[in-house]
């Protein structure tokens, strides 16, 4: 009798086998909706349609000011976080750490129905501003997101270099500015594709802090829930591209970054 | 090649077993039919009453132990049926869901959908039609048919839904409000505090475009719907329909108004909400609250339990009369009787009048049954007396007899109490009373506080309240420009971002960009400055 050994390809089987189903099969869905119109007949009005509609334009803007403005305020907040807490010999500084990365075991809907009651003792009535407060709940949701990869990589910057930097005369804000923080740029660009992509669709934080605008996730669930699935399709598609987009430039910040410091 | 043949094998094996559970589940017992139905959220009673929640109406107790849905599995499954039951309960959130569900492939036996649902699966022809056995009049276990109100069968025969549907829950849509924060009491007998900057962001919406649809054309056409009320020379039937006309519009004229009309709601209300009104409204944040009469009746409740004082109104212009329906699906009875059997049973089960008062308890909704039963719990609810020749009727000073004979056929009204409905005297509902046979739609509305009153408008409506109500239609071809109407509301148009905002960014990222460019250059030119004292 022969024993049934597993070979390595065979354990990509499992992986593959989610990968068909869960994200190659539905993307073709999206593609075949975005070019179809209600009768299965090909079309490119969808595509058409959302570029000459102002209001979808307007969306998109939208979506992509709340997420830039989002992952600004997060890394404005999180970077001397990380920076501290990488840099000094604080014994309990796990315990810290751990301070703000627990927040994520918490269901994000719980938390922002907390921060709803906060604001609402800070502001009075929340709907008042709804722009600050969707940017406050996504930079509640996702500060973490933006914490711990800007930690690791700066808690594993050589002190030596900075100290080199030092001794050769730079002040504390040149020896930031010249050595720490393009060391820490794979941080910063990983923290930020974690953020910035994600807040563009979060739409459940929109509707929980009562900002009755769409972004883009709210605009492709409306389509949807009209069963309109070839526009609502058509924007998944382009948001998808978007994303593909965002993520091919900052590879290629990345990619620069890791030559230049082969380079130091 | 052997080894994959084998693990394919093993895979295949493994999934084959995994398949068989449920089928050998099946095979094992050939006749139990597993009755798959649909139903809202928090939409019929899921048991575990407190032990002070049992009411306790002369015709006896009624207690919710457990859930309706397993009470009917073991009445049925205790009847001479020839086959048992099992009942496979889910829940959608939305019309709009349910529709999505239904074309993705998920099969029902039974929905319940809303009025507008009904009639879109009507004309695709997706509802299996009841049998005769179910509309049998004679038949004393038929208590859907024996026991629906005339009112509502009245309804639906006109509607032509008859045959396919079973009316479930229905109801008005109103402004849940809270009495003390208002400027005027007159701004909540009129849809138009939704536009209202008095109340800016104090009110909220339904996030629906249905209802929001339906708030904006009573705005859109208040005139005209009060000069319609107003009108002494139309007959009822006559002014029934030309409000169906003007608030079930579709022209493009109405739309684009519609869309303007919109967007000032939408600058205006605190939020477009599915469920976060009824909160918002018990806690004080918002003043008044879009809200459909089942769930005025449960925050109500609600708010009395904290304390707080809200109250329930029908405008005056209109009010949207809708009702939520059960419906058996061609594609899930599938032409299997005994299924179908099952299925009308359960709808029967649920129109049991005890179970119809258990319901109408859990949910606050009100039943379509006019059982006397129901009517005892009605007044078991909110009347202080049921005769009228009882010492105790003396002892109230302000009684309001109030009539629904409308639904629960002749002779039907109960006594209220108006002093405990009006406890602060936040109203002067007294004088209202006196001559008039109907009460005033805003001024009663007003009424009250905890223990009887206010509720009791919204449960069952004045005859004055559903006189002047509209039962809004299913948008047929023209929903995809409503659709899209509503999508221009809610999105950020790019012509209406202002100059003064575009200037503002470009400025920002100007300084932005100069500062990095001056930081670059201040190399250069310490490092030009050095060079020149070098020389």
């Amino acid at each position: 009798m022969t024993k049934l050994r597993l070979n390595r390809k065979q354990l990509c089987i499992p992986y593959a086998v989610f990968l068909i189903l869960f994200v190659i099969l539905p993307l073709l869905v999206i593609i075949y909706y975005a070019f179809t119109d209600g009768t299965g007949a090909f079309t490119l009005s969808n595509l058409a349609g959302f570029f000459t509609n102002t209001n979808t334009l307007g969306t998109l803007l939208y979506s992509f000011a709340i997420a830039i403005v989002t992952t600004i305020v997060c890394l404005v907040i999180a970077y001397p976080v990380a920076y501290i807490l990488a840099k000094s010999n604080i014994k309990k500084k796990y315990v810290l750490l751990m301070l703000f990365v627990m927040p994520m075991w918490i269901n994000f809907t719980l938390r922002i129905t907390a921060l709803k009651e906060i604001l609402t003792v800070i502001e009075g009535n929340i709907s008042m501003y709804p722009f600050i407060n969707t940017v406050i709940g996504m930079t509640y949701d996702f500060l973490p997101f933006m914490i711990l990869p800007l930690y690791t990589s700066l808690s594993k910057l050589d002190g030596s270099l900075s100290e080199a930097a030092a001794d050769l005369g730079a002040n504390g804000f040149t020896v930031f500015m010249r050595v720490t923080l393009p060391l820490s740029v794979p941080g910063i660009i990983s923290g930020v594709t974690m953020v910035l992509l994600p807040s563009m669709t979060n739409y459940v934080v929109l509707d929980m802090l009562y900002n009755s605008t769409y972004i883009m996730g709210s605009l492709i669930g409306s389509y949807f829930s009209a069963y309109d699935w070839n526009n609502g399709s058509m924007i998944s598609l382009i948001l998808l591209i978007i994303i593909f987009i965002v993520t091919l430039v900052t590879n290629r910040f990345s990619n620069e970054d890791s030559s230049g410091r082969t380079l130091l | 090649m052997n080894k994959k043949f084998k693990l394919t094998a093993i895979l295949l094996t493994a999934a084959c077993a995994l398949c068989a559970i449920p089928l050998s589940g099946c095979s094992g017992s050939e006749d139990t039919v597993v009755l798959r139905v649909a139903n809202w959220e928090e939409y019929i009673d899921l048991g575990g009453w407190g032990e002070d929640e049992v009411i306790d109406l002369e015709s006896g107790d009624i207690y919710g132990e457990n859930s309706v849905v397993d009470d009917f599995t073991e009445w049925f499954n205790s009847q001479d049926y020839g086959f048992k039951v099992s009942v496979e309960y889910s829940t959608f959130g939305t019309n709009e869901d349910l529709y999505n569900q239904l074309n993705l492939g998920d099969e029902y036996d039974l929905v319940c959908p809303s009025d507008y649902m009904i009639m879109k699966l009507l004309a695709e022809d997706k509802i299996q039609p009841f049998s005769e056995e179910f509309k049998d009049e004679t038949a004393e276990s038929n208590y859907y048919t024996c026991g629906v109100s005339d009112y509502i069968s009245g309804i639906f025969e006109e509607n032509g839904w008859t045959d396919y549907a079973a009316c479930y829950m229905w109801g008005t849509t109103g402004l849940v409000y809270t009495p003390d924060k208002l400027i005027n009491e007159e701004d909540v007998s009129t849809w138009s505090i939704l536009t209202n900057t008095d109340y800016n962001k104090a009110v909220t919406v339904k996030d629906n475009v249905r209802d929001a649809y339906f708030a904006a054309l009573s705005i859109l056409y208040a005139d005209e719907l009060n000069d319609i009320n107003a009108d002494t020379q139309m007959t009822e039937d006559e002014k029934a329909e030309a409000r169906s006309l003007l608030l079930n519009a579709t022209d493009e004229d109405t739309i684009a108004a519609a869309e303007d009309i919109l967007k000032d709601i939408k600058d205006n209300v605190y939020s477009f909400e599915t469920d976060s009104g009824k909160s918002d409204m018990v806690t004080g944040k918002v003043t008044a609250n879009f809200q459909w009469s089942g769930d005025a009746v449960y925050i109500m409740d609600e708010a009395d339990a904290n304390d707080t004082e809200l109250w329930y109104s029908v405008p005056e212009e209109s009010t949207d009369l809708w009702f939520d329906g059960w419906v058996m699906l061609k594609d899930g009875i599938n032409g299997d009787k005994n299924r179908q059997t099952a299925a009308e049973a359960f709808i029967n089960y649920l129109s049991r009048p005890d179970t119809a008062v258990r319901n109408m308890y859990y949910i606050g909704y009100t039943s379509s049954i006019a059982d006397d039963l129901v009517f005892e719990y009605f007044d078991w609810c909110y009347g202080v007396v049921t005769d009228e020749k009882s010492e105790d009727y003396y002892e109230f000073e302000n009684i309001y007899v109030y009539d629904v004979s409308f639904f629960f056929g002749e002779d039907s009204y109960i006594y209220i109490d108006m002093d405990s409905v009006n406890v602060d005297g936040a109203a002067d509902v007294t004088a209202e009373f006196s001559d008039d046979e109907y009460v005033s739609g805003y001024t009663v509305y007003a009424g009250g506080t905890i223990s009887s009153g206010r509720q009791v408008f919204a449960q069952y409506p004045t005859t004055e309240v559903i006189e002047r109500s509209v039962i809004m239609q299913d948008f047929g071809d023209d929903l995809t420009k409503i659709n899209q109407m509503w999508i221009n509301v809610r999105c950020l148009d790019v012509k209406d971002i202002s100059v003064t905002l575009v200037i503002i960014i470009a400025i920002v990222i100007v300084v932005i960009v100069a500062a990095i460019v001056l930081y670059r250059l201040r190399y250069k030119i310490f490092y030009k400055k050095r060079k020149d004292k070098d020389d």
